[in-house]
């Protein structure tokens, strides 16, 4: 049986190429078909705000690129509830369906995976 | 046990070192190494134009050595490293660059093959990352 990989997204979508770079990793998986999660944490939340407007910083829209997940079998995609909290986000209206997880959810399920990977 | 390692930080970071000085632990003490696989700043690792101060420690040719030493399977991600500069022949003709500087041992791929060393490796260890 295949392993199942979590993917741990920490960074803002306009701190630099990571937030990008995790979702790659995502994407290239989802390609091979293999059971994968993607957990946005700390500022990785971030990329979850609705409406934003990366042109302003002559920034390319990540957003287009999050919603090719479940398009790429990525269903299970999480946030950390004190990490939007923390931010002033909303759990609802953002821009990809996540579970939002509390502090024990977030421990279980990292548990839950095979392996995983921090960005 | 079967390790693959990703490693995410250039060969200045003290994380680089520590992947580098498990790798040869782990291979010490009997164990498997499937797959390196360099990622994001971690590619840097694999530039042949990495100079570092004669009274430092060089941890880019310390990589270098030991994968050729042990004969790895030491994979660069593409799309990070045409970022960030560090091309092989192929690449900087394709795209019309003045200099290659990624050599033997290391190769250039995608990120599949960290997939596909994960699914064949006991353990995921990554080193480095925010």
């Amino acid at each position: 049986m295949a392993k199942s990989l979590l993917i741990i997204s920490r960074q803002a979508p306009w701190s630099g190429p990571s937030a990008r770079e995790a979702l790659d990793i995502a994407l290239a998986g989802g390609a091979f078909d293999l059971p994968l999660g993607m957990l946005f944490l700390d500022d990785g939340v971030f990329q979850l705000a609705a409406n934003q407007q990366p042109a302003l910083l002559q920034q390319k829209n990540l957003a287009a690129n999050l919603q090719a997940l479940p398009m790429f079998g990525v269903e299970e995609l999480f946030a950390a509830a004190s990490s939007l909290a923390e931010r002033g986000l909303g759990a609802d209206g953002l821009a990809l369906p996540v579970e939002v997880l509390d502090d024990a959810g977030l421990a279980a399920l990292i548990d839950r995976f095979d392996q995983v990977v921090t960005l | 046990m079967k390790f693959a390692i990703a490693v995410f930080s250039p060969g200045h970071a003290p994380s680089s070192r520590r992947a580098l000085l498990f790798a040869q632990a782990a291979l010490a003490g009997g164990h498997e190494i499937v797959r390196l696989f360099f990622y994001q700043d971690g590619v840097h690792s694999a530039s042949a134009n990495i100079v570092t101060p004669q009274d430092e420690n060089d941890v880019p040719a310390q990589w270098r050595e030991f994968i050729s030493a042990q004969r790895l399977d030491a994979v660069v991600c593409i799309a990070a490293a045409l970022r960030r500069g560090v091309l092989n022949d192929e690449e900087a003709n394709r795209y019309q660059r003045p200099a290659a500087n990624l050599p033997a041992p290391w190769e250039l791929s995608g990120l599949g093959q960290l997939h596909e060393a994960a699914q064949g490796a006991d353990r995921l260890l990554c080193f480095g990352g925010d």
